[in-house]
């Protein structure tokens, strides 16, 4: 089949798929925000504590009543749909544990936690097609036990750990590395030199983290296909191994990969909250939790519709990717 | 909607899987099984009250025969601690796993059984529900609703719970889709056996091994989603201390040098899931197909 006759033939299930999926999107964004505000109705979270801050304590009992008594007139659908009147206006609210506009909070954050997530998703997605080709394509060695046995270890392992035992190694054993931030505390100056040093130690915990899904799927479908009867025609035929192996193993194993790094997004965002925590690292997920933990609601509620959409696009961009890729999934549903 | 990931699920939920498949035999079952009893004795019979003795003239001891993880930052001995820590995690996970079950069987079961009635307006509409809530990222979540809620035990249960039921939904009701068709559910309609006789008789018999299975394999999930919540210092409170708490209130040891209170009490939690995937795996039946 032609390019262009592939595309025609994938084009009208994956339009549907796209706008489906976009129709979706702001109508689960709607819910999960309305969920959150209809949690917050109840104690301990005080809305108006929230919300003055540091003010409060300067304030007066009755006066604070009051305020209270206001509130909660207030019902959560009110409140839920007065935030998204301001938020479709550019306005998401000042973070009070930030004491910043939450749009300045992300946006200054967002990049930290972007490059972050992208070089280590490179470096695990490179890792795992490297390990589970070297596995799968020599089903049973002694490489293949140690990168299986190895692999199944890490999955185990909470990213948090990981990232306790990389500081304790690297930073406070052999002091090659800083122990945690982006930069150099003594300066506010942003270098790239000092910058990279202290991302080591994140990026490849978090990569890390993230290895053995990749890994064990290219390694399991890798030995799968070579099992298959394509494999058998083509050793038949006479063609070489390692081109054998290219053309018939490793090949087929990339397609499940695109399946797994959409459905890996979240687990992504996951891993990111727990390394950035570990390595104070100053990104939006280290600021998610900073703000459950300060119950500081608009940052919260900003960032939770951030990551639902990060999590969509990203899910849809694999699903797309894999139909392109190939064509005979769109088949089955469209 | 196809599930692409079906495969991927299949793979993640089967981490043993191709160890050995060759040889067509589940690698070194017998010594997991074996390390299984006795982790779980040692659990259920566990230090109590030694796990809480402080004496701050023996703060962070380095592992030796007396303390074989050493002591923390008040002197409590560390695998005491450790081993009343994974307790508490393993009933959480448990728990958890039972409660995110319990919802998913209702769900997939509602959505199986009406999946050919009213135009299969419900089960569209759960199954709708069911790629929602996998759409989120779940940690976050967690981190909102214990925030919402406040930390405590039933909080951290319900947030684990709420995220984790959709693979048991799925797989309920394609069990039961997959079986209205088979031939011994056929036979007992045409013997004259109502709804509820096949609906009990057959289809949930049937399914309710796939549904142990699957809550098993929640446990170990359960386990890490609440020792990260508990490391990012909403889990539980300091009084039901589990693993993560405990790896939690090490970060400062490990930046003055002293790495056991962080490194063992980890080890402890990852032989903890391996150990709860590999008594899965005998669960699993022996057949590579799947629903």
């Amino acid at each position: 089949m032609s390019i262009a006759a592939r595309s025609r033939h994938v084009s009208a299930p994956l339009g549907r798929l796209v706008l489906g999926r976009l129709l979706l999107l702001p109508l689960l964004v709607a819910v999960v925000t309305l969920v959150m505000f209809a949690l917050a109705q109840r104690t301990p979270f005080d809305p108006v504590l929230a919300a003055l801050g540091e003010r409060a304590l300067t304030m007066d009992g009755p006066t604070l009543e009051a305020m209270r008594a206001r509130v909660s007139e207030v019902g959560p659908v009110q409140q839920w749909a007065a935030w998204w009147g301001n938020a479709l206006q550019g306005d998401l609210g000042v973070s009070s544990s930030q004491r910043l506009p939450v749009a300045a909070v992300i946006g200054q954050r967002l990049p930290w936690t972007l490059g972050l997530m992208s070089v280590a998703l490179v470096l695990a997605v490179v890792g795992g097609i490297v390990l589970g080709g070297l596995a799968g394509t020599r089903p049973g060695s002694w490489a293949d036990r140690l990168v299986g046995g190895g692999l199944l270890g890490v999955q185990s392992a909470p990213p948090f750990w990981l990232g306790l035992v990389a500081v304790w190694v690297f930073a406070v054993w052999l002091e090659w590395l800083p122990t945690g931030g982006a930069t150099a505390p003594e300066t506010d100056a942003v270098e790239a030199a000092d910058v990279v040093r202290h991302a080591v130690l994140p990026v490849c915990v978090l990569a890390l983290s993230q290895l053995p899904w990749f890994g064990l799927v290219v390694r399991d479908a890798t030995r799968d296909a070579l099992a298959g009867l394509p494999v058998r025609a083509a050793w038949a035929r006479g063609i070489p191994t390692a081109p054998l192996l290219r053309q018939h193993a490793v090949r087929p194993a990339l397609l499940p990969l695109v399946t797994v790094l959409g459905v890996r997004v979240p687990e992504l965002i996951t891993g990111a909250v727990l390394v950035e925590t570990v390595f104070s690292w100053p990104g939006v997920a280290s600021a998610t939790v900073d703000s459950a933990l300060r119950l500081d609601f608009p940052l919260l509620a900003a960032l939770t519709v951030l990551t639902t959409v990060i999590v969509v696009l990203g899910n849809l961009a694999a699903d797309v990717a894999y139909r392109v890729i190939d064509p005979r999934v769109g088949e089955r549903d469209g | 909607m196809a599930e692409p990931w079906r495969t991927v699920g299949a793979e993640r939920s089967r981490p043993w899987a191709g160890t050995d498949r060759r040889a067509g035999r589940r690698p070194a079952s017998r010594w997991w099984i074996a390390l299984l009893a006795v982790a779980v004795v040692v659990l259920l019979l566990g230090a109590g009250a030694e796990s809480q003795r402080a004496d701050f003239t023996r703060a962070f001891l380095p592992p030796s025969a007396h303390h074989p993880f050493g002591t923390d930052q008040a002197g409590r001995d560390l695998l005491a601690r450790s081993l009343a820590g994974a307790r508490v995690s393993l009933l959480v996970g448990l728990v958890a796993a039972l409660v995110s079950s319990v919802v998913g069987v209702v769900v997939g079961s509602l959505a199986g059984s009406l999946a050919s009635r009213a135009g299969g307006l419900v089960d569209g509409a759960l199954m709708r529900l069911v790629d929602a809530v996998n759409a989120l990222p779940h940690l976050v979540l967690g981190i909102v609703i214990v925030a919402l809620l406040g930390p405590s035990l039933s909080s951290v249960v319900l947030s684990v719970a709420l995220t984790h039921w959709t693979t048991t939904a799925r797989l309920v009701r394609a069990e039961l889709l997959a079986l209205q068709g088979a031939g011994f559910v056929e036979a007992a309609v045409g013997a004259g056996a109502g709804r509820w006789w096949v609906l009990s008789r057959h289809l949930f018999a049937h399914v309710a091994g796939r549904v142990v299975l699957a809550t098993v394999l929640m446990v170990p999930h359960a386990i890490m989603h609440e020792s990260a919540l508990s490391f990012l210092g909403l889990g539980l409170p300091d009084d039901q201390a589990s693993l993560g708490t405990i790896i939690e209130q090490s970060r400062t040891a490990v930046l003055a040098g002293h790495w056991w209170p962080a490194v063992l009490p980890g080890l402890l939690l990852v032989l903890l899931s391996l150990v709860v995937f590999a008594l899965a795996e005998r669960l699993r039946p022996e057949s590579r197909g799947r629903a």
